[in-house]
């Protein structure tokens, strides 16, 4: 038996759950994960990624040394030539060499973490200097804690004077925050995600949360199980959780709209409005009853292909409930129309008053980790920490005192977000991109695009673990600790602020993110000869959080010391107070819930005769987005290969069987995988999950945005798809052999 | 709604539904569980956990059992403690316990002798080593059931694994012991985290026991993804 060097404990850094982990550490490596049965969010239990998924932390290709490109040590500079020259094209290819005997400029050099530094200020000043505010932009992380995001929004917005800030919220539920923004005036779960024990009928839209957030699923199951409550499944697949539902309404991808609107026109027409709560608590009911009029369930079965009295049924199971929720993920927002999509829902809740009491709710399932958080720590573009909206004057002062920046040096213009930074990475545009551990030459969509706009950018700086898909293009490359090497908070989907601890030192010579910006920051402070500093001496990432707790009021009451045992929920406005399980009990944020009219808009591409199938992407229970982590860790082992899901009826008109090569081919790229034939597709939609870059299904995606939250289209893209043969295949030594699959 | 009863020659106070254990720990009476686990359904199936019911003929498991009002309880009376002696002499006979350290307490605590059966057969059988997750070495299982449970109704809802065999051939397994893959496992890893014994373990921590070093483990678990 081998007896631990030390027990550590910590929060999970895979999905937005945020579970209590205890790393067993011997010798300065985690042997054994475990979870203390008394954890407030999960119990005591974990799954595959949160028990096993900690390779990463010790594969042998994770960079711990600060690298720069050869040009910039040998102070060669010649703007993005380096990149466009020598780069080569091929999607995913890592090599830290050129493959030929004589060096290169763009060779990857190691270096010391003086240097890297210094040339990563330099650069960095310099184009701030030549170009301006709108040529600086930065991805935050949501991997990232709380502490590292607020550093580094504060280093553009104080030192760059930019808003350029965001981060993979804007591809996840982007689509969800504008509506709840504009309907709530807020933008998180409302209720606790253990309160789905005290739910009678709920609603589950748009998430594979069997798969993606394991141990609510559990709850959920429980709750059907054990409670009788009953679930209603709305998704073009036919998920696990369908084995849980009373009900499954397969709706076609992107017709959300109709679905829920035609629930909404039931739950009118046949006089189940909660009037107390719409009299009291919301506005714009006439107007938004008369959008209403054309949404018959008759009108969204033609639409959707569920039946009208399914669609009945589930309006009266919601709306006659004691205590009902909704609970949805990327389905929802990741479509051209996702705020649209979002608002549908919304608006159930407020026709029936299922908000505001513990046991009912709008529920957003948060995807990572920290996403909660590095929304709350202004790592957006049009937000200070706090939601503080960046063109009001009276939350620019509030910074400006706090940063020690003159009067009117902030700016006052809304920023680039994730997907408009890299489409302005053109001369004259943003010519410098700094990324704290996001990958978005996996996750963006429309891949062979994203990649001639990143090879655009004059400077690159990547700070990460791995020199994954994204680092390839970069001119700097920072090591960071990861989750295990460091200290500080993450925020999960429900609100609660959890410690993260670090259980053993860094790997080599990398560094805690928080440290390297502040370091970084100092000498970009330096070189623009700042006459005061914003302050970048934090002796422990504590001091951080005590900052943004000065203006972010959510946060004032939440500190380390009570923090230390259980996670608290914000808001927690003061130091005694015990944090907020249910949101919006008395009254919302903007006053009143507000109904806003919809139209039906169907997704931007939709089959035809050329392209037949619909393709929708998604994650699977053993990868992590785009498998910087999980695929460095054993979990690969598991599940080693992409496979597109593809119903029976369809696989037989098109002779495919399963595990066969199949080419899906969209307008905009092709990827040759595995086909797996199963019923857990509906007819004429196709998966394919995204964290392969052998098939990258990102390579497929169409970059159409919703005009209001600028998110992407990942959720159906036209596709189509013929036999191939097995040397096609990328990596035809992969096989997925799995009884559960 | 509350009831009182007799415990150990006490009068304690029990809420309405309580079992005996409840009522124990909140007044810091001592009784041994090896099956019992807060995060799973109790089934009495260890036994280690009896105690002695006036007017019950049979000894009563305490962790299953609810107090009921006037009842008569005694705890460690002589009768009890060679139950449960003889519980743990049977255990340290047919199982490996050498990684089950709150057993090997109790054997010392109740003057258990492990060599009581010199004629028992052990139960050995070979580790059975199939998935990259954990590895499962049912010699040391105790069949407790928690990995069951939790694999099925009290956490997952995944039902891989099930008793198996009758009898003394009792063991955990999979359906037609199929290799943990090619069941409907979800490698959630909830039966490492409640299985009392080491019979199941992270299969990084039993290389570590083999002697390897962190590097060469990391080396065999590195994944396969392909340009690297």
């Amino acid at each position: 038996m081998i007896q631990a060097d030390r027990v550590t404990r910590t929060t999970c850094p895979y999905c937005g759950v945020g579970c209590t982990l205890e790393l067993h550490v011997k010798q300065n490596f985690i042997y054994k994960v475990t979870s203390p049965f008394d954890s407030p969010v999960n119990h005591g239990n974990l799954c595959v990624k949160g028990r096993f998924g900690y390779d990463f932390i010790y594969h042998p290709n994770r960079i711990t040394t600060p690298m720069a490109r050869r040009y910039l040590l040998q102070n060669d500079y010649q703007g993005a030539l380096w990149k466009t020259r020598y780069h080569a094209p091929e999607l995913g290819n890592r090599s830290l060499t050129n493959g030929n005997d004589s060096p290169t400029p763009w060779d990857w050099v190691e270096t010391d973490w003086e240097t890297a530094l210094n040339l990563a200020a330099d650069r960095l000043t310099h184009i701030y200097q030549r170009d301006g505010s709108d040529a600086m932009a930065v991805y935050c992380c949501a991997k990232a804690t709380n502490e590292d995001n607020y550093v580094l929004q504060k280093m553009f917005r104080a030192l760059f004077r930019t808003n350029n800030v965001d981060h993979c919220t804007r591809l996840c539920h982007a689509g969800s925050v504008v509506a709840l923004q504009q309907s709530l005036g807020t933008s998180a779960m409302s209720n606790t995600a253990s309160q789905v024990m005290l739910n009678d009928v709920f609603i589950v839209t748009g998430s594979n949360t069997t798969e993606n957030h394991p141990i609510i699923a559990l709850q959920m199951k429980a709750a059907v199980r054990k409670r009788g409550a009953k679930m209603i499944v709305v998704d073009p697949r036919r998920i696990e959780l369908v084995d849980f539902a009373e009900l499954w309404l397969p709706l076609k991808p992107g017709t959300n709209v109709p679905l829920f609107s035609a629930m909404a026109h039931v739950i009118v027409k046949e006089n189940l409005v909660n009037w107390d709560f719409v009299r009291t608590r919301t506005e714009g009911f006439e107007g938004y009853v008369e959008s209403l009029e054309k949404f018959t369930p008759e009108y969204a079965e033609a639409i959707c292909d569920v039946p009208a009295e399914n669609i009945r049924q589930a309006a009266r199971l919601y709306a006659t409930a004691k205590n009902a929720a909704i609970y949805w993920g990327m389905g929802i927002s990741q479509l051209s129309h996702g705020t649209a999509s979002a608002l549908s829902l919304v608006h159930l809740a407020l026709l029936t008053g299922h908000i505001g009491r513990d046991g009912t709710g709008l529920n957003p399932l948060r995807g990572q980790n920290n996403v909660q958080g590095a929304s709350d720590m202004g790592a957006m573009p049009f937000h200070y920490p706090g939601y503080m909206l960046v063109d009001r004057e009276e939350n620019a002062v509030q910074w400006e005192r706090l940063w020690k920046v003159e009067p009117g040096g902030l700016s006052r213009k809304l920023g680039l977000t994730t997907t408009e930074i890299l489409e302005h990475a053109h001369e004259g545009g943003v010519r410098a991109l700094y990324i704290m551990g996001e990958n978005p030459m996996m996750t963006e969509p429309n891949l062979n695009r994203t990649r001639q706009h990143i090879e655009q950018l004059e400077f690159l700086v990547v700070q990460d673990l791995f020199l994954n898909e994204t680092g390839v293009y970069a001119d700097v490359f920072l090591p960071a600790a990861s989750f295990a090497e460091k200290d500080g908070t993450f925020t999960n989907t429900d609100r609660r602020v959890q410690r993260v601890r670090a259980a053993h030192p860094p790997r080599g010579q990398a560094r805690p993110d928080w440290q390297i910006v502040c370091d970084l920051a100092k000498r970009i402070e330096a070189r623009l000869g700042r006459p005061t500093s914003a302050g970048w001496d934090y002796a422990h990432p504590e001091q951080i959080l005590r900052e943004v707790a000065q203006v972010n009021l959510d946060y004032a009451g939440i500190t380390y010391e009570r923090i230390e045992k259980v996670g608290l929920q914000y808001p927690a406005p003061t130091l005694d107070y015990p944090g907020t399980p249910t949101l919006f009990t008395e009254t919302f944020p903007r006053g009143r819930g507000r109904f806003i009219p919809l139209d039906y808009v169907p997704v931007m591409e939709q089959a035809d005769d050329e392209f037949p199938f619909i393709l929708t992407t998604g994650r699977v229970l053993e990868h992590w987005h785009g498998g910087t982590m999980t695929r460095h860790s054993v979990i690969d082992q598991v599940y080693p290969e992409a496979r597109v899901e593809i119903h029976p009826a369809d696989a037989e008109i098109h002779g495919i069987r399963d595990g066969d090569p199949v080419r899906v081919r969209s307008r905009r790229g092709e990827v040759v995988l595995r086909a797996s034939v199963t019923e857990k597709t509906t007819v004429g939609v196709v998966f394919i999950p995204f964290h392969f870059v052998e098939a990258a299904a990102n390579l497929l995606t169409n970059d159409a945005l919703d005009p209001q939250a600028k998110i992407p289209e990942f959720k159906a893209c036209a596709v189509q798809i013929f036999p191939a043969r097995e040397t096609d295949l990328p990596n035809p030594e992969a096989i997925l052999r799995r009884g559960r699959y | 709604m509350t009831i009182q009863l007799m415990m150990d020659g006490r009068e304690v106070i029990a809420e309405n539904g309580q079992t005996l254990l409840d009522v124990t720990q909140r007044y810091g009476i001592v009784i041994p569980t090896i099956c019992f686990h807060p995060a799973t359904t109790p089934n009495a199936l260890c036994r280690i956990c009896v105690v002695e019911v006036e007017g019950q003929r049979l000894l009563q498991p305490a962790c299953i059992v609810r107090a009921a009002a006037n009842m008569k309880v005694q705890t460690r009376s002589e009768r009890v403690m060679r139950a449960r002696r003889t519980i743990l002499e049977m255990l340290a006979a047919t199982v490996d316990l050498s990684e089950a350290p709150d057993i090997l307490a109790m054997i010392d605590e109740y003057q258990a002798d492990p060599q009581r059966f010199p004629e028992a057969h052990p139960r050995y059988v070979p580790i059975k080593d199939d998935n990259p997750m954990y590895v499962r070495d049912y010699s040391k299982c105790v069949l407790c059931w928690r990995c069951v449970q939790v694999c099925a109704e009290d956490a997952q809802y995944t039902y891989a694994i099930n008793f198996s065999g009758r009898g003394y051939e009792t063991q955990i397994g999979t359906f037609f012991d199929q290799p943990i893959p090619e069941t409907t496992c979800v490698f959630c890893g909830q039966c490492v985290g409640v299985c009392p014994t080491g019979a199941l373990k992270p299969k990084r921590e039993a290389l570590l026991e083999q002697g390897l070093m962190p590097e060469q483990i990391v080396r065999l678990n590195t994944g396969r993804r392909r340009r690297t």
